[in-house]
């Protein structure tokens, strides 16, 4: 078939040749218009935000939204201090980054420069196998292992019950912790091999060539890395949902029960909020936050990687 | 000695002096046993993970799990409408994010010029987008196509094409690193022989792009058979006890009948749920383990 085309082009360049060049002209537009569609899905995101936060902010004041402290938006009376979420939201990410950023870090610099080749194969599909696992089953074993088993053993403060913003964020930090594995070991690749070897020639142990050399010089790769765990911790919904509870408790323990931002969200979803009342409109508003949020983590890791990135040879 | 260390002026050069000394090598032993501990937690996290979903939910795996539907009664519990309700969702979504997933590639890969502006902006969209939270898609999910402006309600076509959105940049990535991968002595060869862009394209750079674009669509498929956050939003977490029957259809997913049961306040249908979870993990090992075959079936070297 192929073959007897190009005669035909140099030959008789008639109907066949224009319904080519027709058909060409007509796929590249096609093509054009789906690559298009990619930035109606983000148009459409901070579309959907906008309109339904304007008007929460026009029924709720941001005096109330930003100074009191009671959250209770799907209750009558309905209270909307944000204050409880963003301390739950924050709380959860923060123990979920103790967690997941050094850890992640710990297992890079082993697989980099301790693992054998032989162990290292044994414990990369290990963490892919992490990785995939979905949050749903995070959660199912946060409620069932984590909290019973870890998050009440360890907590010396105050007892923890059946849900708390502890197990929520143990369980966050064990579910990044792969991703921030992935990352730490990119960046520490990054790092100039000659750089490492000289530091072995000096004398170094593999803990000195580690922390001395490898840390400093692939820095930014592991703290963009760790923005985007903090970035993925704030969005991670299920687990908090099933390990943390409902109820927006405006505490500073994490032994207790919390609502963050994107499990507050899950919750209101729940409860079918009629379309036009201020309960739906609250879903949007905090979305609105959760998004900027991230989506300012993002591109400040982005930021960090092009701004500070130390340039070797 | 001391002038060697000056000289070095490294930050471990300090140590060199006492090479020897115990506290320096207890301290390359403390590091070591840190780092094992850490790898080991993580190795830990899932053993228990496994073990805890085993213990829990062995007893009530068994045929009529996958065969009932939900059920007031524990003993009688299934997830059939879920398995098809996820199979619904996640075949439909695959294909619809594979051809728009793979459509933008081909445009940003073989016709767009890569400096224009317009390629940088949707590149910076799909960025973004791959950082989106999940339950984000559920908000957009909500205000245009369950209600508003397209109005699907809470059906499958509704989490089908919200879990497109999710995972079209996972294919879109992916694709492009694909079609990246495909020699330009291939293109040009076809050139020579008097094809056309769109026959190149599709009779030679496509083909040879095949198991980089399956094993990335294949990794997009499971991360939607596994979400679950944008469908709590989308009305999936309930027990529904038909199949769907088409796009219209009530539905429930797996993720969401495994935190229905999770969630439930009787013990045995906790037990459901972790049954369930076996019957999700299966079914994601099995898809990863088809993307590695198809990996390393068809790695070629040009």
């Amino acid at each position: 078939m192929n073959s007897t085309l190009p005669e035909k082009h140099i030959l008789q360049p008639s109907g066949l040749k224009l319904r080519q060049q027709r058909t060409e002209v007509v796929i590249k537009v096609l093509l054009a218009v789906i690559a298009a569609s990619c930035v109606l899905i983000t148009t459409g995101v901070v579309v959907a935000l906008v309109r339904p936060t304007i008007d929460f902010f026009g029924e709720v004041g941001i005096t109330e939204f930003l100074f009191t402290t009671d959250w209770f938006p799907l209750y009558e009376p309905p209270d909307f201090g944000v204050w409880p979420l963003v301390v739950g939201t924050f709380t959860v990410m923060l123990i979920a980054v103790i967690i997941a950023v050094p850890g992640g870090l710990f297992v890079a610099f082993f697989l980099s420069e301790y693992a054998s080749p032989r162990t290292k194969r044994y414990l990369k599909p290990f963490l892919e196998i992490l990785a995939g696992v979905p949050t749903v089953v995070f959660g199912f074993f946060a409620l069932n292992f984590i909290a019973p088993n870890v998050a009440r053993k360890i907590w010396v403060f105050s007892d923890v019950g059946f849900y708390s913003a502890l197990a929520a964020g143990i369980t966050v930090g064990l579910m990044i912790l792969p991703m921030m594995t992935t990352l730490a070991e990119d960046a520490m690749a990054a790092v100039p091999r000659s750089l490492i070897d000289g530091a072995y020639a000096l004398g170094a142990t593999k803990r000195e060539t580690c922390t001395g050399v490898i840390f400093p010089a692939g820095l930014s790769g592991i703290i963009a890395a760790g923005v985007i765990a903090m970035s993925r911790a704030i969005g991670e919904t299920t687990i908090v949902l099933l390990a943390a509870g409902s109820t927006a408790n405006f505490t500073f323990n994490a032994g207790e029960p919390m609502q963050t931002m994107s499990s507050f969200i899950g919750f209101a979803g729940l409860g079918d909020q009629p379309t036009d009342s201020t309960g739906y409109r609250t879903i949007f508003a905090v979305g609105s936050m959760l998004f900027i949020i991230t989506f300012g983590l993002n591109m400040l890791s982005q930021r960090i990687v092009t701004r500070f990135r130390e340039v070797y040879e | 000695m001391n002038v060697n260390a000056d000289v070095v002026g490294s930050r471990f050069a300090p140590n060199l002096r006492d090479s020897t000394s115990t506290a320096r090598k207890s301290r390359d032993k403390i590091f070591l046993l840190v780092l094992w501990f850490a790898t080991l937690c993580a190795v830990l996290t899932l053993f228990f993970l496994i073990l805890t979903t085993l213990l829990k939910g062995a007893g009530r795996l068994n045929l009529s799990l996958v065969t009932n539907f939900p059920s007031p009664f524990p003993e009688d519990a299934g997830i059939q409408s879920a398995i098809f309700g996820s199979l619904w969702v996640v075949i439909t979504s695959g294909f619809a994010s594979l051809f728009i997933g793979l459509g933008s590639a081909i445009y940003l890969e073989e016709f767009a010029n890569s400096t224009s502006r317009i390629t940088r902006l949707i590149t910076l969209n799909i960025q973004t987008l791959a950082g989106v939270p999940s339950i984000v898609f559920g908000i957009l999910g909500l205000a245009f196509v369950a209600r508003g402006w397209l109005g699907w309600g809470f059906s499958v076509g509704t989490a089908s094409a919200v879990l497109t959105m999710m995972v079209l940049p996972v294919v879109v990535v992916s694709s492009r690193e694909a079609l990246k991968a495909v020699p330009p002595s291939l293109r040009e060869g076809s050139y020579a022989l008097g094809a056309t862009k769109w026959q190149t394209i599709r009779k030679q750079v496509i083909p040879a792009a095949v198991p980089g674009i399956a094993t990335g669509s294949i990794l997009g498929v499971s991360r939607a058979l596994g979400e679950s956050a944008p469908l709590i939003l989308l009305g999936a977490l309930a027990y529904v006890s038909s199949n769907p029957s088409g796009f219209g259809s009530d539905y429930t997913v797996l993720p969401l009948i495994i935190m229905k049961f999770t969630q439930d306040a009787q013990d045995e249908f906790r037990a459901v749920g972790a049954a369930a979870i076996i019957v999700l993990l299966v079914l994601l090992v099995s898809l990863n383990l088809l993307a590695i075959v198809i990996r390393d079936r068809s790695r070629k070297s040009w």
